[in-house]
């Protein structure tokens, strides 16, 4: 019986694409190996296959932590939430978040759905700061 | 009429007329003024620095209570601070901490962990203890990678795809490990961005690259493949210039983890001077504005930050300190955890002097990328505006790197690899417009792309190669496209190159702090090639192969070797025959010429490129033209022009020799004077002509029948003779000296060939 993969040790297995490649995927499990010239040529990986893993960019925020650069996981664990949401969507999002483009309300809405259709509480939490803030200096709407 | 003012009218200084002509005033220069934001590292509205928590929460920060916080405050009281450092870190004093920044004792790794707890305002004060020679010492041990790294601009005014393509070619060959496009035309975009990626894996791998645009549009790029990072993420100092850059801190943040989500590498782009600019510095200094961006960047969770004064530079050098400033913004950047690009990006002055002077303590002390945008194109075709440094200037880089032992992340790089490289990437992009059927690129742009030294050199631009940028766009054409069409095209190597470019998203490794890739697309980072500087012995040094490549400028030549001197006046061919050992002369009007023991043999030419026949042929003529009898000797115990030229004199029945180098370097001596002293001394041998060894002949004769004729007079402009000969001359020297035996001086006979050259 093959011995399980030794667990992911953040400390020791960076980068990860060349100590630990058997831990890196493309989102629909294709493993990085698999990624050559010769799949591209015969249509096996499309543009949607060169994406990032949530598994990959938690593995990054771990990375970052154990190697003295803490700050950067606060980043890569809001970026692990939003693979889960649609280019389209995305930059809808970051529009709704420029000044004078929403209301409270708005922001709380985008909150929510960041809760409820997404599980990312982390994105969640920066938009209802953004809504405080946003709210004391003024920043609402041209006419409201 | 009074004796102490002049006595004329309205007079000018000669000097000073040549002064007000100089490039470096063209620059404009401004009296410090804080309360207008013109001031470089302090303020007297600075706020004092402060930190007040309760219940873990940051509810005054440098002096402003919460419920006064702007947005820039408040995203930095909740998000920048550690709030777990904060009072271990608050309660240092500055001048100790700007110690420890100095002291390659201190780690790292320990600065930074506390600096996660300094304000802004605390970290100003740190600063402002800082000399410039002490900021290089911190940089040198903060920075965030170990090995230094660069950074080129790749565009032109025509938005010229075959042209980017060449150019970025060229800039991989050159060492740049990022590439940055813009566009002449907005709507270009999405064409440069594909033809800067063909282009920079076409010869070497591993570049990144990126198209600076709107934000939104920048985002879209990286998203479809077509970019591989983004960095004009910018954020600002002050809260009326962040809304007039139609964004907040959390809208930023948010972009942040937007492309971190897809993964793609990003920094964020703030530097001094803008708000002054924008006319919004609240009275505040440069610095201390600059602070609070960088704050705002690794509350962000962004791994690093393009800095060192970018676009408002002129602003930061207009006062005084600007220039320290910059090293300044730098290092806090890198105290803070974060990569820098220094700036280096926008010309700094009109001033070469200047320009490069203000490099200097980036270059010297290594950042993670000397220059956040080289201009490798030309200046008119530098779509951000003429960098600090530019295509024309890469030889003096390539030197500077050689004259200091210091890596600025250039490499020597040959003409043929070059014309090769730019030939391979303009054909790959004309062959992936075809395959993806955009609109063609012609073979008139493809060749005028290999040999232009800028845009001015390419066909005009073809009107139909705006709607190539739409195609891409409209069509949704992705990075992974652009593999597919090099591949079919029969471009496996750069095809395979651009995939495992995209491949990097998979894994994520190269969004960690400070990474680059190398050609091998082996990442290096903050986390795998951590700076480890601590003092003498230690950190990256130049030495090994490095060095080797680094000094390995192509203008360098063998020094065992004769230089090469081009002949600027005709050859006569002569041939010398020694007759015995020279004697004392009788004649009391005769000059003796003494020769170099290589003068002739071996050697053929002095350093002006004066054949040695022709020298010979001229001084002989002058003497004949004054009747003077001449004999010639062959000196050979020495190669010094003052003992050869007294040598020839104390054999001269007059006392009169004139000595001659084989470089070309002549004395006329007498037998009584000491030998360092002489009648005339022709020095500066690049500068002299046939007819000045002419006059020397003539001058000579009349020393011989005790006459004092006028000095002959070789003109010096101020020319830099050593750099252009000393080489040369030490070369010529070394073989002369290498001639030299005990002999004792031989008598000579010459035969000039053929018919001789006529008189000048």
């Amino acid at each position: 019986m093959p011995e399980a993969p030794p667990p992911f040790d953040p400390r020791q297995d960076y980068p990860v694409s060349e100590r630990r490649p058997d831990l890196v995927t493309t989102p629909a499990g294709i493993p990085l190996a698999a990624v050559t010239l010769e799949a591209v040529i015969a249509g096996e990986i499309g543009a949607n296959d060169l994406r990032v893993t949530p598994e990959a960019l938690e593995r990054q925020a771990q990375i970052s932590i154990a190697h003295g650069r803490p700050a950067l996981a606060t980043n890569f664990r809001r970026a692990v939430e939003l693979t889960r949401v649609p280019d389209e969507r995305l930059l809808e999002i970051y529009d709704a978040l420029r000044p004078r483009r929403s209301t409270p309300e708005q922001l709380e809405e985008i909150a929510q759905e960041f809760e409820e259709t997404y599980a990312a509480p982390l994105n969640a939490a920066l938009v209802r700061e953004a809504a405080v803030a946003y709210l004391r200096r003024g920043l609402l709407p041209n006419g409201n | 009429m009074s004796r102490t003012s002049i006595p004329l009218g309205g007079v000018r200084s000669g000097r000073f007329v040549a002064l007000d002509k100089r490039p470096v005033n063209l620059d404009g220069f401004v009296d410090e003024a804080p309360d207008l934001g013109f001031v470089a590292m302090h303020s007297p509205h600075d706020p004092p620095a402060g930190l007040h928590l309760e219940n873990g929460r940051v509810v005054e920060l440098d002096s402003r209570e919460r419920d006064e916080f702007d947005l820039i405050d408040l995203f930095i009281a909740d998000q920048a601070i550690d709030i777990a450092v904060a009072t271990e870190a608050m309660a240092i004093s500055s001048l100790d901490f700007a110690r420890w920044m100095v002291d390659p004792a201190v780690p790292a790794t320990e600065l930074r962990r506390l600096a996660a707890g300094l304000t802004p305002a605390r970290a100003v004060e740190i600063l402002n203890h800082l000399n410039v020679v002490e900021l290089m010492m911190a940089a040198q041990k903060l920075r965030a990678r170990r090995t230094p790294s660069n950074q080129a601009h790749v565009t032109n005014a025509k938005d010229e795809p075959a042209l980017i393509a060449a150019d970025a070619a060229s800039a991989t060959l050159a060492g740049f490990r990022e590439v940055e496009t813009t566009v002449a035309v907005a709507r270009d975009a999405p064409a440069n961005a594909v033809a800067l990626l063909i282009g920079s894996q076409s010869v070497v791998g591993g570049a990144i690259s990126q198209c600076a645009v709107e934000e939104r549009t920048e985002l879209l790029l990286g998203l479809r493949g077509l970019t591989s990072y983004a960095e004009t993420v910018s954020n600002y100092g002050t809260e009326a210039v962040f809304l007039d850059g139609d964004d907040t801190p959390w809208s930023k943040a948010f972009l942040a983890s937007a492309y971190t989500s897809r993964g793609l590498k990003l920094r964020f782009t703030s530097g001094s001077g803008v708000e002054v600019l924008m006319a919004n510095a609240e009275g505040r200094s440069m610095l201390y504005l600059e602070a609070r961006c960088l704050a705002m960047t690794r509350g962000s969770g962004v791994q690093g930050v393009q800095n060192g004064g970018i676009d408002g530079v002129a602003i930061t050098g207009s006062v005084p300190g600007g220039a320290r400033e910059l090293m300044a913004e730098n290092v806090l950047a890198m105290l803070w955890g974060l990569e820098v690009a220094s700036g280096n990006d926008a010309m700094f002055s009109e001033s070469e002097t200047r320009r490069v002077a203000r490099t200097m303590p980036q270059l010297l002390a290594g950042t993670d990328f000397i220059c956040s945008g080289y201009g490798s194109i030309p200046r008119y075709d530098n779509m951000f505006g003429p960098s600090n440094w530019n295509a024309d200037d890469l030889d003096d880089w390539l030197v500077l790197q050689r004259d200091f032992e210091v890596d600025g992340g250039l490499s020597p790089f040959a003409e043929d690899d070059v014309l090769a490289g730019r030939y391979r990437a303009a054909r790959a992009v004309q062959d992936v417009f075809a395959e993806l059927g955009l609109p063609p690129i012609a073979d008139d742009s493809v060749h005028a792309a290999v040999v232009a030294h800028g845009s001015y050199d390419t066909p005009a631009r073809a009107p139909e190669m705006g709607r190539a940028a739409d195609a891409i766009l409209e069509r949704g054409i992705t990075g992974i496209d652009v593999v597919t069409a090099l591949a079919k095209r029969g471009y496996a190597e750069i095809a395979d190159r651009v995939l495992r470019m995209l491949k990097q998203r998979l894994s994520g490794d190269y969004l960690q702090t400070a990474a680059i890739l190398d050609p091998d697309f082996h990442v290096l980072s903050a986390v795998n090639d951590a700076n480890d500087y601590a003092g003498p012995g230690t950190g990256y040094r130049l030495c090994g192969a490095r060095r080797d490549q680094i000094v390995a400028i192509r203008q360098a030549v063998d020094p065992h070797q004769a230089p090469v001197v081009p002949l600027r006046w005709p050859r006569i061919g002569f041939s010398l025959v020694e007759l015995g050992p020279a004697s004392l002369g009788t004649d009391r009007g005769e000059v003796v010429i003494g020769l170099g023991p290589a003068f002739g043999r071996g050697l053929d030419r002095t350093l002006a490129g004066i054949d040695h026949g022709q020298v010979l042929w001229q001084i002989l003529a002058g003497l004949e033209e004054q009747g003077a009898p001449v004999r010639l000797v062959r000196i050979w115990q020495t190669s010094d022009v003052a003992f050869i030229a007294l040598a020839a004199a104390k054999l001269s029945g007059s006392g009169i020799g004139v000595g001659i180098q084989s470089k070309g370097t002549t004395v006329i001596h007498h037998r009584s004077l000491p030998p360092l002293s002489n009648l005339e001394l022709f020095s500066v041998a690049p500068l002299m002509t046939p007819e000045h060894y002419r006059s020397i002949g003539r001058n000579a004769a009349k020393y011989a029948r005790n006459e004092h004729p006028e000095p002959v007079l070789v003109d010096h402009l101020g020319e830099a003779i050593e750099p252009r000969y000393h080489t040369k001359a030490a070369a010529l020297h070394l073989i002369e000296t290498k001639a030299v035996t005990s002999e004792r001086a031989a008598e000579l006979s010459v035969s000039f060939d053929g018919s001789a050259a006529d008189d000048a």
